[in-house]
């Protein structure tokens, strides 16, 4: 694991943290749309906290897809719920809401399974591709080096 | 009686958003996987190749599919139950099937370690969703 793929890992857990509560504070703006008009929905889009919310939710379609490009579910999935944390962390820190005992026991019970998959390998399966292409460049290595004792 | 069948709503609708849920990602997984390391790709080929790549997988196509009936039976569900019951059930459902799904379709290893982690993280979602 790089520090790069970390950072991966981390914007997984804040874009989908920030997009959902940008989303949420949009749509109260909005105010709640009657099923016979649906179409005002199209409208809601135009709130700026909408519009930020989709494109934050977007990054984070974006982030967790390029994590399970080389890390495996079971690793990525515990990640995505570190938002939760972040969440009650800015409700209590930033907004100086009450979180309750039960909250903080949520926390706790969130970070330690974090913490017990982030000690373990990133993948257990092979890699398809990746194999393909190391035989690759091993392979292109062998002809240069056969080529060069020519 | 009226009750009753509005618990079997709910239940039923937050077992088909669990069960897109997982279907879901376990597709989108796997489309990532025969895709490959997108930064190794990236590297070789640029960035549009990749964006093309993995948007015309099938097996991501699906996984979006699924991923819209989840968002939908979500919001089927949420109408029929309490936000406090429907939120965080689905949401540690998801979890726990997920780490069965991976272990059966992605033949991932998922160890004591990775057990442990998955039924923590469930409870954990389950107390900050609610």
């Amino acid at each position: 694991m790089t520090v790069r793929k970390y950072t991966v890992l981390a914007g997984v857990a804040v874009f989908a943290a920030a997009g959902d509560s940008m989303l949420s504070h949009g749509m109260k703006q909005v105010g709640s749309i009657p099923l016979d008009h649906l179409h005002n929905v199209i409208f809601a889009v135009t709130n700026p906290w909408v519009a930020g919310g989709i494109l934050l939710l977007l990054a984070f379609f974006a982030s967790y897809m390029t994590a399970l490009s080389w890390a495996d579910l079971t690793y990525v999935l515990p990640a995505t719920s570190v938002g939760y944390v972040l969440l009650a962390l800015a409700a209590r820190f930033v907004l100086h809401e009450a979180v309750s005992p039960l909250r903080w026991l949520g926390i706790a019970l969130i970070s330690g399974g974090v913490g017990f998959v982030a000690g373990g390998p990133s993948h257990t399966t092979p890699h398809p591709r990746e194999t393909e292409s190391e035989e690759r460049v091993e392979h292109e290595e062998e002809l240069v080096s056969s080529g060069a004792e020519r | 009686m009226k009750e009753l069948y509005a618990d079997a709503y709910t239940w039923c609708a937050i077992g088909v958003v669990v069960f897109a849920s997982v279907v879901g990602d376990v597709l989108l997984a796997r489309a990532m996987k025969q895709v490959g390391d997108v930064h190794a790709l990236m590297r070789r080929s640029g960035l549009w190749s990749v964006v093309i790549s993995v948007l015309s997988h099938p097996n991501f196509l699906f996984g979006v599919l699924a991923m819209a009936l989840a968002f939908f039976s979500l919001l089927f569900a949420l109408s029929w139950g309490d936000v406090s019951l429907v939120a965080p059930a689905a949401a540690s459902l998801t979890f726990v099937g997920n780490a069965f799904a991976a272990k059966i379709f992605l033949h991932e290893k998922v160890d004591r370690r990775r057990w442990i982690a998955a039924v923590l993280v469930a409870g954990g979602v389950a107390l900050l969703a609610g």
